[in-house]
Parts: structure tokens; sequence; C-alpha cells
């Protein structure tokens, strides 16, 4: 922070349990609420601000700089960022790195996003952690007694909503590969670019449908593979997708489930969700693929979990679990040639690790073809 | 997997002395090792020669050998002990080495020893250039184009294929000892020749020069399940050219965007993989600043330094973990003690940055270059926490100990802005600093990045710092500008300093700093670590916790002694623990304060809180008024707390122990000549003065030789011992030279035997553990002589002449606690040099080899247990069965121009212990640990000043008996030979004639050198060139006649390995 940012307009951030926190604004100026969550990457903050599953949630950043290495066009994960909110720390005026276009804060500025910095984010995060998610709104009012009433009613009753349609495609689109081994689905329910990279990457041609795509048209489509994108929001409000998806099943169509897709095809199946109190949000968690025994660090984002004891034993066994909380991340279908995880093996930001289930979605989809 | 049923018995190779590249970091990891080991029931048996460390305390291993690190030795304690594994990674690269020596001469599987940690062919694929190369190349991971050779011929061939500058590696060396950068064929020359001689195996590495890259590291761990997890990153802020060790450093790494980060965590796992090891490993790469091209430097498969800073950079203790896996168990089992409820397979998520600052030695060694390169020239470290770059970066700058509150050094505000941006060019320890000037004077970021290549990011935080400061001194001190220098952590004087201004006048609100808590996981969970830092900021998670945890336990605070640097060791933290763990066991609450992130008193599992912070005052006052606790501890660490003492009684906080004012009656001249004349002990005489002029008279009226040294400082920094004017001379045009507001002081020089005693005392009662003699006569640092316990010439009248005199002091001084005496006996009169009422470094290693823990009985007489209730008689402790020896390393080899010759000025970085039952195997070990080679034939060289020559004599015959062939400069062989010994002329340097000193010691012919010489240490000099060559050629130079002695009477007795007992001193 240099003197400039120092003397930049004052801005507050009120929490739904009346808790105030005096910071100053950057990017975008005014008074936005959503839904408080706070994530622990220490890189891939542009990533983060571009992941649809963030929609109707203010960010927090735990790690105290922010906008390092500024912001460029490549490592977008969706066409925009659709945060409510962002809180960081720190933010960085003068990035540095060879790939650098912008800094944060023009990038903020340039997708109407409001933000806050200057703010203890630890005792924040804590508050989060030991209260659960929480609603919260930025404002560069002053929050006198007048102001804290009309606000606190609003920031409790805010809900994220059904957020699926806003972040998914309108039309469905196309992109090819060099091989075009394998012909993809992709249903969009606010995904991540590099699910897509690394589809393309490996022979297939992917087609991204709307959310609300039906059965039917999938059907005529005649996917090699169906792929479940990520996406925000509470799984349940999905109930359009959740029967498409239940139609799809019988069709034993080699299935591959990300974050929201893992959740909905749970769904599909019978299972059923909870609100995690604060959810997983960062580079670094464990996660232990049960069948071999290995654990994997691993990038996530998501507030809602599988209730592992939920799914029904004829549709499949839980197959991997989180190493912090033990909740259900992953799922290993027998009912049909599907597997997915909670997690995110795209990554984007954070680590690698797990790619390699892109390689099995392959090999899944090659094993079917030769049934075939 | 749990715990493997074949592991009961468990031998742990400790990293030995203390040198620059292998210090505080492995007493930290074998402690906590050890410690691992022992809490699964495991039996432990521990080899290693440094008694300065924790890890050789008592209850530390089942079995301790305090013997040297050689093959023999560790063959022979295998034989004896029959251990049925032996954990490698622990003990830096001498443990690393030892172990792989072992496995590959087929020892281990003849003893059915099996090799924890690393495997034999780990170790190979990452420490043998070629086979790493070969690793790397099979897993697609890039490196520098380079090439292995074994002559100089083949990497001067080699450097006119990928062009210069290129740099030399030489194969298995300590913190690259002997490497260096060559930007021509002639320096390459030398370069490859110095390296091939260095490597064990003669080998070194030529390869691209990639000088101004990133250079980024990553701490790996990797169980046998192969479950793979990154501890932490880090960035260097000197880019690659700059050895790591001597870098400034950041954790997390800052300027990698999430697609060059996961890129370079990725080859980290893929390359611990492919090295299929089994704990900690370290990688460091090179990352191209305009592209995502980036190479593989270097690969350590053990714990390290790095690993050190990371543990305590994340709170993941890698060690004891590293530990853990070796023995069987998966990350996936291993509970994460911060949390207590998540496991050690998962990768730490910090909400704060570090910044590590190196120590140099510079202060000390003020002929030696400056300049840094591949070669590791810092003796320690300092680490400080913060949530800004700038905090950190601010607390790091007062931490190091550089009486700096600012980045900004006092000497280069007279420089022009032409001699700042001259000096920016130069890769020196002074660079940040030189950074820091020129953005004061406006400087362009663009201009300082182009001529010095560090990243633009940090060079702009720095200037958020300059700024701020000349916001600060720009018109009136507001609160404004208070609160941003405090979260930049200024201390209050600083502001008031820069700004002219007072913070009352002003009507400041000031305020204290607040604590967080370092908790592996960025408060994702709650976690019961009682670790913390301060910063400015709104939440007091320290003054929280401690509210949440009450106790009717007092809470005492125990300072600790900061950077490890040449005179203030590792001794003193040794201290530090011990009373932390005296006053645990008495039932106190027991919190840590020091910033040194390589030591065991960080660890916070050692105390009950542990504060990671700068020790000055207005750091020190926070945490006071967090903890308030009922008293502090000062005199364990070093002079960094005791210099706390004052400030701390006159803020009304107890001192627990020797009082300030005694200290003061110590340190103060004028107070101690008092105190002696009432105490009715000589000392030599002496005057204070202020100049030239003064202290030729004072010197003329004492005569010659006398001892010189500033009055402010005691342990003789910038000591010399002066034998004529010219000394006198040059000594004070030096110390005139920065401002002079001390005077200095001149004493007569008693060239008698020195003896040092370390006392406690209650206050009624006095407790000698042992009086130790030194080897080498007064006028050798004692920091740097060999010790011996017990005095082994002094006789009865002496010895209670001593006791007498410890007595009188201790009691005159009120000392209460542990005091340090250094005596000279000269002419059968004893004469009191110094004393120091604090812990000293010969501490530890009196209290292992008496077995009286002088820390843990000074603590508890502290708070009031006196000695005799601890069941300790008044006098003297008798005298036990063995006999100790302490011999002094040195790191030479790393620090050009450094002149060898020993004197009032302490130079070695580390110690070694001999223990035996005989003086004279006592010594032979010490030697032998100490790194000397006892050779039965050979050459030996002798040049030495006049006054040496007669007692030179002797000392020629004994090794002529032995078979030795002798040689000599002009003067001395010339004397040799008239006295029928027969030696070999050479001429001087300078006479630049063959045969020629020079080429004798190039030939390889020379196995020791004699060198001793009249005057100055600089560089210039012949017998400092003499000297420096013998480092260079690896050849044992000896700069007192005295420690010559006992060299060759240890060569006499004709001894091996074998014919040596093997002590385990649990037993003592």
């Amino acid at each position: 922070m240099d003197l400039k940012a120092a003397s930049a307009k004052t801005a507050y951030l009120i929490l739904a349990d009346g808790t105030v926190f005096k910071g100053r604004s950057f990017g975008c100026e005014g008074e936005v609420i959503g839904e408080i969550v706070f994530t622990t990457a220490m890189t891939g903050y542009e990533e983060t601000l571009t992941d649809p599953s963030y929609c109707g949630q203010i960010v927090t950043q735990t790690f105290p700089l922010i906008g390092n290495y500024g912001v460029n066009d490549e490592d977008y994960e969706s066409r925009t960022s659709v945060v409510s909110g962002y809180i960081v720390r720190e933010y960085c005026e003068v990035p540095s790195n060879f790939r650098c276009e912008g800094d944060i804060d023009s990038f903020l500025k340039q997708h109407n996003i409001i933000g806050l910095f200057g703010i203890d984010t630890r005792r924040l995060t804590r508050i989060i952690r030991e209260t659960g998610v929480m609603n919260g709104m930025i404002t560069t009012c002053e929050p006198t007694e007048e102001f804290m009433a009309q606000a606190s009613e609003k920031i409790a009753n805010y809900t994220v909503g059904s957020v699926v349609p806003k972040v998914s495609v309108k039309q469905p689109e196309t992109f090819k590969s060099e091989s075009g081994k394998y012909k993809v689905a992709l249903m969009d329910y606010g995904y991540k670019f590099n699910i897509r990279r690394e589809l393309v990457k490996r022979g297939c041609d992917v087609t991204v449908f709307p959310y609300d795509t039906s059965a039917e048209e999938i059907l005529k489509f005649a996917p090699d593979g169906i792929m479940l994108s990520n996406g925000p929001g509470d799984p349940q409000d999905n109930t359009v997708s959740i029967n498409t998806l239940r139609e799809l099943i019988p069709h034993k169509i080699p299935t591959f489930g990300i974050c929201l897709g893992h959740q909905l095809l749970a769904l599909a199946n019978g299972a059923t969700t909870v609100k995690l109190k604060y959810g997983h949000r960062g580079g670094n968690q464990p996660v232990t693929d049960i069948t071999i025994d290995r654990t994997f660090i691993t990038s996530q984002n998501h507030g809602y979990a599988v209730v592992s004891d939920s799914l029904p034993e004829s549709a499949g066994k839980v197959s991997h679990i989180n190493g912090n909380d033990k909740t259900c991340e992953g799922v290993q279908y027998t009912n049909a040639p599907a597997f997915t995880v909670q997690f995110h093996p795209e990554a984007c930001g954070g680590p690698h690790d797990t790619a390699y289930l892109f390689d099995k979605f392959i090999s899944l989809m090659e094993e079917n073809k030769k049934c075939r | 997997m749990p715990l493997r049923s074949d592991i009961k018995k468990v031998l742990v190779i400790g990293s030995g002395p203390i040198v620059i590249g292998q210090a505080a970091e492995f007493d930290y990891a074998g402690t906590q090792a050890c410690r691992a080991l022992k809490a699964e029931g495991l039996e432990v048996v521990l080899i290693n020669s440094n008694p300065a460390t924790i890890m050789t305390d008592k209850h530390m291993a089942d079995k301790i050998y305090i013997e040297p690190l050689t093959l023999d030795v560790v063959k022979k304690i295998i034989k004896i002990e029959k251990p049925d594994s032996i954990l490698s990674t622990l003990g830096g690269q001498t443990g690393l080495t030892l172990s792989m020596q072992l496995a590959e001469e087929g020892f281990l599987a003849e003893n059915n020893v099996k090799l924890l940690g690393a495997n034999p062919e780990t170790i190979h694929k990452a420490e043998d250039r070629q086979a790493f190369k070969d690793t790397m190349e099979s897993i697609g991971e890039p490196c520098i184009p380079s090439k292995v050779v074994e002559t100089v011929e083949d990497a001067m061939e080699f450097a006119k294929v990928i062009g210069y500058p290129v740099i030399v590696r030489p194969a298995f060396t300590l913190g690259g000892t002997g490497g260096g950068i060559a930007n021509d064929p002639e320096e390459l020359h030398e370069i490859a020749t110095n390296g091939l001689r260095l490597s064990p195996i003669t080998q070194i590495l030529v390869e691209k020069c990639i000088s101004g890259w990133k250079e980024i590291e990553f701490e790996v761990i990797r169980d046998a399940k192969g479950n793979v997890i990154t501890v932490c990153s880090m960035e260097n802020f000197d880019p690659v050219g700059v050895h790591t060790g001597d870098s400034i450093v950041i954790a997390p790494a800052v300027t990698l965007a999430d697609k060059e980060y996961q890129m370079l965590r990725t080859a980290a796992l893929n390359i611990i993989q492919a090295l299929k090891v089994e704990g900690g490993c370290n990688c460091q790469f090179a990352l191209k600043p305009d592209s995502f091209e980036y190479s593989v430097i270097e690969v350590n498969p053990r714990v390290s330094r790095s690993s050190a800073l990371a543990s305590k950079a994340t709170g993941y203790p890698i060690a004891k973990v590293a530990t853990k896996i070796a023995i069987g168990y998966s990350l996936d089992e291993i509970v994460n003690q911060v949390t207590g409820k998540t496991y050690a397979c998962f990768e730490p998520a910090l909400d704060y940055v570090v910044v590590k600052f190196p120590k140099w030695p510079f202060d000390k060694f003020v002929y030696a270059k400056k300049t840094l390169g591949t070669q590791m020239k810092a003796t320690g470290e300092i680490m400080a926490i913060g949530t800004s770059f700038e905090e950190a970066m601010m607390k790091a700058v007062r931490s190091i100990e550089l009486g700096m509150d600012t980045m900004r050094k006092k000497a280069f505000i007279t420089f022009t802005d032409d001699e700042v941006r001259a000096k920016l060019h130069d890769v020196d320890v002074d660079r940040s600093f030189c950074v820091f000037e020129a953005l004061r004077r406006g400087f362009s970021v663009k201009e300082i990045c182009d001529i010095t290549t560090i990243d633009k990011w940090f060079v702009e935080k720095l200037k958020n710092l300059a700024q701020l400061e000349l916001w600060l001194e720009d018109g009136e001190l507001t609160q404004e500008k208070y609160d941003l220098a405090k979260k930049y952590s200024y201390l209050d004087k600083t502001i008031e300093k820069l700004s002219g201004q007072k913070l009352a006048d002003k009507g400041i609100k000031t305020r204290h700093a607040v604590y967080k808590m370092v908790d592996t996981c960025a408060a994702e969970f709650s976690a019961e670590t009682p670790y913390f830092y301060s910063t400015f900021d709104e939440e007091n998670e320290a003054a929280e916790f401690i509210e949440q945890h009450p106790t009717d336990k007092k809470k005492i605070i125990v300072f600790g002694s900061g950077p490890i640097r040449i005179g203030q060791g590792i001794e003193f933290d040794y201290c530090s623990v011990h009373c932390v763990w005296a006053l645990k066991e008495m039932g106190y609450e027991a919190i840590i304060c020091n910033n040194n992130p390589e030591t065991v008193s960080t660890d916070f599992d050692t105390g009950d809180r542990l504060y990671f912070d700068p020790l000055t005052f207005e750091d020190v006052d926070s945490l006071i008024a967090t903890e308030k606790p009922y008293g502090v501890v000062v005199q364990f660490g070093g002079q960094t707390a005791i210099k706390l003492t004052k400030h701390l009684q006159e803020t009304g906080v107890k001192i627990l122990g020797t009082s300030a004012e005694s200290i003061d009656d110590a340190e103060d001249r004028e107070k101690f000549d008092e105190l002696l004349e009432k105490c009715e002990i000589p000392r030599p005489k002496g005057h204070t003065v202020f100049t030239t002029e003064e202290a030729l008279k004072a010197a003329e009226e004492l005569g010659y030789p006398v001892l010189l040294r500033p009055s402010y400082v005691l342990g003789g920094q910038n000591m010399i011992i002066a034998h004529c004017d010219s000394d006198v001379t040059e000594y004070m045009t030096i110390i005139t030279a920065t401002e002079l507001e001390n005077p200095v002081l001149i004493d007569k020089y008693l060239m008698g035997t020195e003896v040092e005693v370390d006392a406690i005392c209650d206050g009624t009662d006095f407790l000698i553990p042992g009086i130790m003699e030194h080897i080498e006569r007064a006028g050798v640092h004692s920091g740097d002589s060999i010790s011996v316990y017990p005095c082994q010439t002094l006789s009865e009248k002496i010895k209670n002449t001593i006791i007498t005199y410890t007595e009188r002091l201790a009691k005159a001084l009120n000392v209460i606690g542990l005091v340090n005496i250094q005596y000279v006996v000269y002419n059968n009169e004893v004469y009191v040099i110094e004393v120091n009422p604090r812990s000293s470094r010969t501490v530890p290693y009196i209290s292992k080899v008496t077995g009286v823990q002088m820390v843990d009985i000074a603590t508890k007489i502290m708070l009031g247990e006196s000695l005799k209730d601890q069941g300790y008689k008044s006098g003297l402790y008798p005298v036990g069965d063995y006999v100790a020896v302490k011999v002094p390393v040195f790191s030479f080899e790393k620090l050009h121009d450094v002149d060898t010759q020993l004197g009032p000025e302490m130079k070695s970085t580390g110690e070694a212990l001999g223990i035996a039952r005989t003086f004279e195997e006592a010594l032979y070990k010490g030697l032998m640990a100490a790194g000397f080679k006892m050779f039965k034939n050979g050459g030996v060289m002798f040049s030495v000043k006049n006054s040496d020559k007669p007692e030179i004599i002797p000392l020629a015959e004994k090794f002529e008996k032995l078979g030795f062939e002798l040689y000599g400069t002009s003067g001395t062989a010339s004397m040799l030979n008239r006295n029928m010994i027969a030696t070999n002329f050479t001429y001087r340097i300078h006479e630049d004639k063959e045969p020629n000193v020079i080429s004798l010691l190039e030939s390889g012919k020379i196995n020791y050198v004699v060198s001793t010489s009249e005057t100055g240490r600089k560089p210039a000099l012949d017998s400092v060139k003499i000297r420096r060559k013998s480092v260079e050629r690896s050849i044992a130079c000896l700069t007192s006649v005295d420690t010559a002695n006992a060299l060759v009477k240890c060569i006499a007795m004709d001894k091996t390995v074998d014919d040596l007992e093997m002590v385990d001193i649990t037993k003592i």
C-alpha cells in the first residue's frame, strides 16, 4: 500500500451480525450485499475473480497481499467476473509480471466490482469460521445508527438464489480439438474455462450446452461423454438440471462431474446435499482417494457437500473424502459409467495434482466406445 | 502405514560444528528428530561432535556420543551400539555424506543397518551432478546447460561451447564452497582449479550462467505411499547469482502468477517422486522473468536451512514429519499438531508474509570482500513476520542487529548520486540498503531494476518505505502519518527522529503492537498454536489466547539471542532453551521471544508461548503490555538480551537474576576498575584514550605489547594486540574513522596462560563447575582458543586464587545466576581480564562434561532456590573422570581475504569437543573433530615472527623427529638451520623467486603450515597471503605456536580410532 492508497475513500463492511469493519474503497465505489466467503489460496486471485461459482458472493482473500502480479486476459476462467464484492487486506498498485496487462484495481472497476481493502481480514475470517457463512454489505456510506437499521434488514434478507441461469451460456458453443477423437457435451452450470481446455487438450471436441438443455437434446447430440461443470449456488435449486441428469443416467453415457456437477448427479441419484458451515475454498485441501489410499492436494470452492450416507447403495460409492473434515469429495457410480468429484481437478487456480482425472474420463470414453 | 516393526534402535548423525552453510538449523532438525523417535518408543543413539547443541543434551537420546564425525568413528559406534537403522537426512550435508559413504562401502548391509529417509540411490541421484542431470532429463525437468568435468582443461573446453559467464559448482561441498562465477577463461582457470581440489570426488559442474533469473524454492515432503505436498514456497529478493543463504528471502513467493507458481510446484512434486525421497526435500528453481522458461538449480534430499525457515514461516514442523515418515508413517496419518484435528497431509496457507534477512560477519572482518556470489557467507539469519512486505522488512532490519531502525544506511547518506548509482552495481551485503538510498533520492524504479535485476515488485515496496520516510520528514507530524508509519512497523523513536518532532508534543496517540497467531491455515481452522507475531492491527489474538487459557502459574519471558554470528552462537540458544525447560519444570509459564528461525528456542513446542519478533526496546514493551509477566530473564540471550536490561528495569519490569546495576558495573570500565580495587584483584594495567597521540603515549608507558579495544563492547570485537607504534596508529586510524563516543581502552598485554571460569552464584554461595585452561596463551580470543577442562597445568595455589577471586567478584557484583570470568596467569600471578555476568559459550560443554546443569541451577536460583536448597556446596565442583577439550572451528574457506591469524578478535564460527580419560586422547579427538588430519609424515612449512622464533625450535625438532620434511621462509629457515634442524629454504612471496613459498604451497608437498606474523591484518601482507593460500589449498595452518605444539603431540601419539574409547556422555 503506498501513500495514495492509504488515503483512498473510506468504506465499510457490515456483517449480518452487526459487526462493522472500517477499511478503504477500491475497484468500484458503491454498495453491495452478498454472502461473505473466504478463500485461503495464496495465488490465483484472477482465477478466483473470474470463477462463476462465486456468483452472489463477496470474496475475502486471507492472503494479505493481492494483485502482486497484476491481471491478464489469458487467465480468465470465464468471460467476466461475477463476484458481488471483493475484500483484501492490501492490493498491489504496481504489479510485476511479464504477462501483466493491468492492475487489480482497474480490473474491478472494469467489471463493476465493489472492493474493500485495509481491513483485518484475519479477524473477518475468524468470525466467519466461528459463526458460519454470513451475509454482509460493503458500502462507502457511514454506518450511522439510522443506516445500520435500514441495512441490517436488507443484509438479513439477502440470498444468493438461483444463479446458475445467470452464468450459463445461452446457446450451445463448440470448441474443436486438434484430433477430434471424442465428442463431449459440457453441461454449463457456470463452467471454468480450464475444464474445457483440459478436455480439448486431450482430443475432445467440446460443445458447451446451456444448463437447461433437455435430455432429449443431449441424446440427439450423441456425445461420447458428458462433462458436468462447476457452478454457483445451492445445488437443490437446480431442479431442471437434476431432472435432466436423472433422465440421462439410464443411457450409460460416460460422465464426469466437477463440484456443482458432482452435487447435481448425486441429487439426481437420490442423495441429499447439505450446506457446510463455511465451506472449502482454497488451494490446499487434502482429498483422499480411498480406492487407492492416496491423498492429493486439491483446489476447492464449494459451500455445499453431498451427504455421504445419503447416496443409495445401488447408485454408487463414495470414492473420495476430505482429509480435514471427512466430507464426501467424490463418487464412483456403479449404475452408470460415471464418476464425480467435489474438488477442482482443472485447478486454475490451485494445484494440478488431480489432473489425471481427465485422463480417467478419456479412458472411460475410450472403453465405452470399444464396448459399443 | 504404521511404525515399521523392524525398527527398534536408530542411529542419528548430527551435523557437527557450526560452519557457514551448516548452522543451528540442524540442531533444530536433529532435536525434533530425536524427540519424534523417542516419542515412538524407539531407542535413539546420537553422534554429534558439537557440544553446544540441544540435541546432545542428556534426555534427547538414549546414548549420546560427542565424538568426531569421521567414517571410522561412526563405524566404531555402529559396531558398539548395533543399531538396526540409521537416519541420514537430519544431519545436514555431513550426516548425508557419511550415511552415503557407509552405504556405498557395504558397511551398512554387512552390519544389518537400514538407511532411513533417503536411500543411497536417492542421494546419488540428487548429489552427483551427472546422475542428477540424467534424472531430471528422464522426467522432462529442464536443467541449465552444464557439464560435469574432472579437469580444468575440460572445464575450459565446455565454457568455450556454452559461452561466458559460467558458474562453477564443486560436487559434494557445503554451501557451495569453492564455487563461483567466471567471466573469462582466466577466472575460470582459477575457480575450476580451486573447486576441483575442494570437491571430495574431484568433480565440478560448469554451467551456463543464468544470473538475473528469479530464484524460487519449494520445500516438499513425500511419504512412502507416494503422497506429496509442498510446505512452502520462497522467493529470493536477489535474483540468481547470489547464494540463497545470502539472499533476502520472502515467503511465500509473491511475483508468480498462479500459472508459474503451479508450474514450479508441479515440477517440485515430480522431482521428489522421481528421487523417491521419503521425508523432506528442497527444490531450487530459476525462472526467467519474461517467460515460462525455468531450470532446476539444485535439489537437497534432506532437511536444510531452507526447511528450517519454511517450518518457522508456516508452523509446519518439517523435521518432525520427515522423521515420522522415515520410520514408516504416511502423511495422512500424522496429526497436524497446530490444529490438533487436521493431518500433516495438507499445505500450509499463510495470511502474512515472512522476510528472512542474512547475518553476515563483516562487522568483524573489516578487510574481507563483502561481495555476494554463489559462495554463502552469512553465519546466521533472522526472520520477520508481517502482514505486509514493508512491515516484515522493517522488522527484519531491526532484528538483524546492525544498529539500524530504517533501511537508510549511514554510510550512504554522504554519497553523491553518482556514487550511489555506481554502488548499485555492486552485488554485496549492502545492496538492499543502497537500493533504498537510491529510492529516497528519487532514482526511478526502472533504473534501479535495470542495474540490479531485482524484481520491480520488491523495489516498488522499498519505494513505499522511502516515500513514507520522506513524508515523515516533510512538514508536521500528524496522527495519519503516525498510523501509517506504525503499519509499516516504524518505531516511535524512529518516527520522532525522521520527523524531527516529538510524538507527545504533537498530541499523537501512540499505540502498542497487537499479536496474531501463526496457525498453518490462515485461520480456516481454530488452532491452539502458542505461536505469535506482532503487527499493528485491530485484534490481539495473544491477549485472547491468554484470557482463554487461565492459569495460576506465574509468567516469565525469556529473551533469546537473535541471529547467530561470530561471538554469539548457538550456545546462547542452548542456554535460553534450558532456562525455558527449567521454568516449565518449576511450574512457571515460560514465554520465549526471539527472531532466529534456525534454532530450537523458536520451535513453538519449546516454551509455553513463542513470540517471533525483533528484540528492541519498543518491540519488547509491546510484548510486556500484552503478557504482563511476573518477571523476565535476560542473562541467557547473549548481548542481544543483556542490552535490554536497563530499559526493562526503567520501565518497571522485574529482571530475574543479576540486576541491571551489576551488569553495568561489569561493563563500565571505570566502575569495573573500582570494583576490582575493592576486591583487591589485579588486572593488567591500562588507560583510556581518545586520540592516536594519547594511545601512543599510553602504549609507551605500558610497554609493548599492548591490547587495544573500544570500551563499549566486550567479547573481543575490534580488539587487537599492538606490538609497535605503527600497529597502534593503524588501529586508531580505523577506529577513529567512525564517530568515537566512547574511549578506546589500552591495556598492557600479558602473554600468560588464559583461564576461564563459569560460575553460578546465589548471593551467598557460589559454585564453579569447572576451571578451564586454554592451550593458546592470552591474546587469542577465548572463543578461538582450545579450551581444556579440567585445567592441566595450574598449581593448587593458583587454582585456589582463582576460586577466591571468583567468589569475591561474584559476590561483589551481586551475581544471581551465571557469571563468566576470564583470567590470565602470568609469572605465577592471577589477573582478571574480563567479567561477564551472564551465560557464556562454554556453559553447554561444561554442563555436559561435569553433569552440572548450570542453566537449570541458575534459573532456579533466580527464582529463589539457593545452591544449598538444590544440594550444592559452595566452591569448586569435584573434578570428574573425563577430560574435555573444546576445539574451535573456522569457516575461512568461505570468507575470502580474511586473515586466519588468530588474535584477540574472535573468528571461529563453531566448535567441536573431544572427550576422553586422558588429556592427550581428548585433544586428539577434539582436533580430529575440528577437521585436523593427523598426517604421519609430509611437509611442514614455517614462517614466523621474530618473537616466536626461539619457540619454534623445539617444535620444528619434534616435527623433524617424526619424519616430516621442513621448509621455511628465509629468516625462519636460516634460524632453524643454525640450530641444527635441517630446513629447506624458500623465498618469500614478494621476493618473486623460486623456490617460492606460494609454489611450494601449491606443490602439494605441504601438510601443515605454521605461520605467525608480526603485525597487521591487511590482505596485502605476505604473511596473510601465505595463510590464505593455505586455506585455499586446504592445508592446516597453525597461527599459534601453542596450537602447533598441541597438534604435534597428537601426531606423535600415533593413535588410530581403534585405540580410542567411545564415550557415551549419558553415562558420565
